[in-house]
């Protein structure tokens, strides 16, 4: 089916399967691949975006879902040459060690902060408890997230 | 910049730098293995086996040829070899032939233009299947009248240690049984690689791994390539911890490239993931620990049985770790530990972050605790009284050399400040947080404690060594390092270790670390805590060789060094390639050997938890560490391997099971395999001690294996301190809490005695 997706602030046509997920056609389609792909079914927030302004895995929203909604990736966030705050305190931080769940992190704690901008440490780890992180034991990851808060103020 | 000065320089060794590779990962910039692309590339899909033991009858690849779209279908028929290929030792072929002996076990590929068409394909193709008898209890599989998994016999490896006079006697003898379940290194990154066949007959992968140049030395022969032909590029790699030791889809991506002489990409789903690589060693450990009755071990014997699944794998290095760290960090003057791997149906198993000494910490230091209790000791000071210092043996009597005393480890951690009293009134505080329904009135508070310890970089007379390229060059009049070599950056941060390292060597400021390819020689693997050491330890050696050139240009100048810009040095670019090994050590001896590793890493940790008895879930409180790390070359990332390393610890002890019936894994999915999140973490209080090793570079030892080592025991202590249950058994169940469940295999076997003659 032809798909008009919005996406980081650009109209685009994609061509989709009946059945596929956002996530595929973002990452096979529009070569967006800071959406991660690591569980297929939700658990561990690699592939969260925010769409319409919403956190969600976009592993589990049909690509048709998604049509006309407004679809903000991590590729939206930051320049080249700029990172976003919250990028910049994953990296000031010590956050990211092989980095495949970063950009999820992201995404979910740009979608906190908007929320509550200056979350609690039990706030933060409900917040981010759909996210998985393999490497860094989420010690350095809940410091960012302090430390992006401080920057928002 | 001047020979003379490094002041200025931002990122030096003993820095908290940042690490250059994370603006691109927090962008989503960063190229994965899954992420590669090229136009006109096929998707490749593995067609595995659903049955622990089959004879293979046929395979029918016809309807599956003929759906559009399919460019290929690979039996073993279409092999250009019949190489086995395996990691220690090659028992596993490329896809099954006659027989499979695991669920998952690859029996045909298929490359098409499109994912979803190379899934299909792969369904489509019909493999008639004879299903055999199972073996997948390892103790049975050791029995002389087994079923035979392989016909070379189901014993993989077998090490009997023995030490001083294991007949000693004793005051005081505790013995138990202990098991740990299977756990599994459940990196985020699937396995991945992208194959693009060459002009000159051969292939370049561009492969998510630990170790290159291995992979080359499995994947050229099944190929029937010379190695030369075969080329290997890192890609980005999603997390490791031992799962990408082993070869996957290597050798799969390079025939589907060389059959269809396009490039073909692969990506395992997480399902696929499960059954595709090897998983950590369950083991069953039989221990008995004797002592004076003032506390002072006398002896230690250990029977360990490792299930190595279908094949080798690493098996051999796991059941010798199991039998070298069998005893713990302590003075043992007699031991007696028979280590022996069986082969069995169930889905190999093999490396994963501290292999070997993760198994027999959680026994031994269950041990000591039940030896504290027999004796009336305060479990820490019986531990402190027996820890190993410089000039000990370990049971293989190779003396310990370079490290804090195993004591002091011990004493600082149990001095590290305990957390707050539990807040009852918080429900999100309590174990199973806002899940947990009752008041509060069931929880119980426990305290916990192990240490443990593990050999760093490869032992048993391995040739381990790293190569590294460092080139000085000018560009635009300033200075630039490119720093070349095949280590594999799997997130451990070993990319900023080297530009530490030459940054700080050269007094330059801009330091390069380039894409690890096979264009350079061997950097060995990233495991065995052992990157820093080795690969940081050839930079270093290279990046002295380029100032030794430095300084004779400068010389020949007439120039002092303080006072000559480097820059003005490099009219001609500056290349050294340094191979760098370690002592040698001693292969294993069939009895007491000694010299069998290079050096021995130590850590010790402290657990508080909070355990509901009436529902038998916990929180773990808090975590305290101390850790011999030799420097810290780069302070946050050390904390980071060390938080990160207890997380997998803290998984192992609650949470983490691959649960298998008739060899086929029951929770192959993120959903059901339980990773510790965000919520189940608790504060990690690091403490750094740096007493340097002499053969390390900066005295710096290697920190990733430890935390997962000791974290597990400890944990499991404070709950049977606040519980009183035995709990002999990891990952710790609900069950185990609240009806005080005991794990028993059945089994008897004396501590010490050969698994093969053991009696149901």
């Amino acid at each position: 089916m032809r798909l008009r997706l919005d996406v980081n602030g650009g109209e685009r046509e994609v061509e989709a399967r009946e059945h596929e997920s956002l996530l595929t056609v973002l990452r096979d389609q529009l070569a967006l691949v800071g959406s991660k792909d690591a569980c297929e079914q939700g658990e561990c927030g690699s592939c969260s975006v925010l769409m319409d302004g919403e956190l969600v895995c976009s592993c589990l929203v049909m690509a048709g879902a998604a049509a006309e909604r407004d679809i903000r990736t991590v590729e939206s966030l930051g320049t080249a040459e700029r990172l976003h705050p919250v990028q910049q305190a994953f990296v000031d931080a010590g956050a990211v060690q092989c980095g495949f769940c970063t950009p999820g992190f992201v995404i979910s704690t740009v979608a906190l902060l908007r929320a509550n901008p200056e979350p609690s440490d039990a706030e933060i780890k409900e917040a981010l408890a759909g996210n998985i992180c393999r490497c860094t034991g989420y010690g350095k990851i809940l410091e960012a997230v302090h430390r992006a808060a401080g920057e928002h103020r | 910049m001047s020979l003379g000065t490094r002041t200025r320089l931002r990122g030096v060794v003993g820095e908290s730098a940042t690490r250059t590779d994370a603006p691109p990962k927090t962008q989503g910039s960063f190229l994965y293995a899954s992420d590669l692309a090229r136009d006109g590339m096929l998707h490749g899909a593995t067609v595995r086996s659903p049955h622990a033991h089959a004879r293979i009858v046929s395979v029918d690849a016809s309807k599956a040829r003929a759906i559009p779209g399919v460019v290929v279908v690979l039996t073993n028929d279409d092999l250009p070899t019949h190489e086995l290929f395996g990691l220690m030792q090659k028992d596993q072929p490329v896809l099954a032939r006659t027989e499979v002996r695991y669920v998952g076990e690859p029996v045909a590929l298929v490359a098409a233009d499109d994912p979803e068409v190379a899934r299909l394909a792969a369904l489509a193709v019909v493999v008639e299947y004879e299903p055999l008898p199972v073996v997948t209890d390892p103790v049975a599989a050791l029995a002389p009248d087994a079923l035979r998994v392989h016909t070379h016999g189901n014993v993989i490896s077998d090490v009997r240690l023995v030490h001083g006079d294991p007949a000693a006697t004793a005051d005081v003898v505790v013995e138990g049984e202990y098991e740990v379940g299977m756990q599994d290194q459940a990196a985020l990154g699937p396995e991945a690689g992208l194959a693009i066949p060459d002009p000159d007959g051969g292939v370049t992968l561009h492969i998510a791994t630990q170790w290159l140049h291995e992979d080359l030395g499995q994947i050229a022969p099944c190929l029937g390539l010379p190695r030369d032909k075969v080329r290997l590029v890192l890609a980005g790699v999603g997390g490791a911890f031992g799962a990408r030791e082993d070869v996957t889809l290597q050798i799969h991506l390079c025939l589907l490239a060389l059959a269809t002489q396009k490039p073909v990409r692969m990506v395992y789903g997480r399902e696929e993931s499960f059954y595709g690589h090897v998983h950590r060693h369950p083991a069953r450990m039989w221990y008995a620990h004797g002592a004076k009755r003032d506390g002072t071990l006398v002896f230690v014997k250990a029977t360990i049985v490792l299930d190595g699944g279908a094949y080798a794998s690493s098996s051999p290095a796991v059941v010798a770790n199991a039998a070298c760290f069998g005893a713990g960090p302590y003075r043992v003057p007699n031991a007696l530990i028979h280590s022996v791997g069986a082969y069995t149906d169930n889905p190999p198993t093999g490396a994963m972050r501290g292999f070997g000494a993760v198994q027999t910490c959680f026994a031994y230091e269950s041990q000591m605790d039940k030896l504290a209790a027999a004796l009336g000791m305060d479990p820490i000071a019986l531990r402190a009284k027996n820890a190993l210092v410089d000039g000990d043996v370990i049971i293989t009597s190779q003396p310990v050399e370079g490290s804090e005393p195993v004591a002091n480890l011990i004493d600082r951690c149990a001095a590290l400040p305990m957390p707050g009293a539990p807040d009852a009134s918080d429900p999100v505080a309590m174990p199973g947080g806002v899940g947990n329904i009752t008041r509060g009135e069931g929880v119980r508070r426990g305290v916990g404690f192990a240490a443990g310890f593990k050999n760093v970089c490869y032992s048993h007379g391995f040739d381990d060594f790293s190569t590294a390229r460092v080139r000085l060059v000018r560009e635009h009049g300033e200075p630039v390092a490119y720093v070349l070599t095949a280590a594999a950056e799997v997130g451990q941060g070993i990319v900023q270790v080297c530009e530490q390292i030459a940054r700080t060597e050269l007094g330059v400021q801009r330091v390069i670390v380039e894409t690890p390819s096979t264009e350079i020689d061997s950097a060995g693997s990233s495991s065995a805590s052992r990157q820093t050491w080795m690969t940081g330890g050839a930079v270093l050696a290279a990046c002295r060789e380029v100032k030794t050139e430095l300084l004779r240009r400068a010389t020949t100048r007439k120039r002092s060094p303080a006072d000559i810009d480097v820059a003005d040095l490099l009219e001609e670019p500056i290349e050294r390639v340094v191979k760098h090994r370690h002592r040698s050590t001693e292969s294993l001896d069939p009895l007491t050997q000694n010299h069998g590793h290079v050096a021995f890493l130590f850590a010790a940790h402290r657990a508080t938890v909070d355990v509901d008895v009436e529902t038998g879930l916990v929180k773990v409180v808090q975590v305290a560490t101390t850790q011999d790390v030799g420097k810290a070359i780069n302070p946050v990332a050390v904390v980071g391997q060390l938080e990160g390393g207890i997380a997998q610890g803290l998984g192992l002890a609650l949470m983490e099971e691959l649960q298998l019936r008739d060899g086929k894994i029951r929770n192959a999915s993120f959903t059901d395999y339980l990773l510790p999140t965000m919520l189940d973490m608790p504060p990690v209080i690091c403490d750094l001690v740096e007493h340097p090793h002499p053969d390390a570079p900066y005295g710096a030892k290697g920190v990733g294996e430890p935390p997962t080592i000791s974290s597990t025991p400890a944990i499991v202590a404070a709950i049977r301190a606040a519980t009183g249950r035995e709990l002999n058994r990891v990952p710790v169940r609900p069950d185990d809490i609240v009806f005080g469940t005991v794990a028993r295999s059945g089994w008897r076997i004396a501590a010490g005695e050969d698994p093969r003659v053991a009696r149901r």
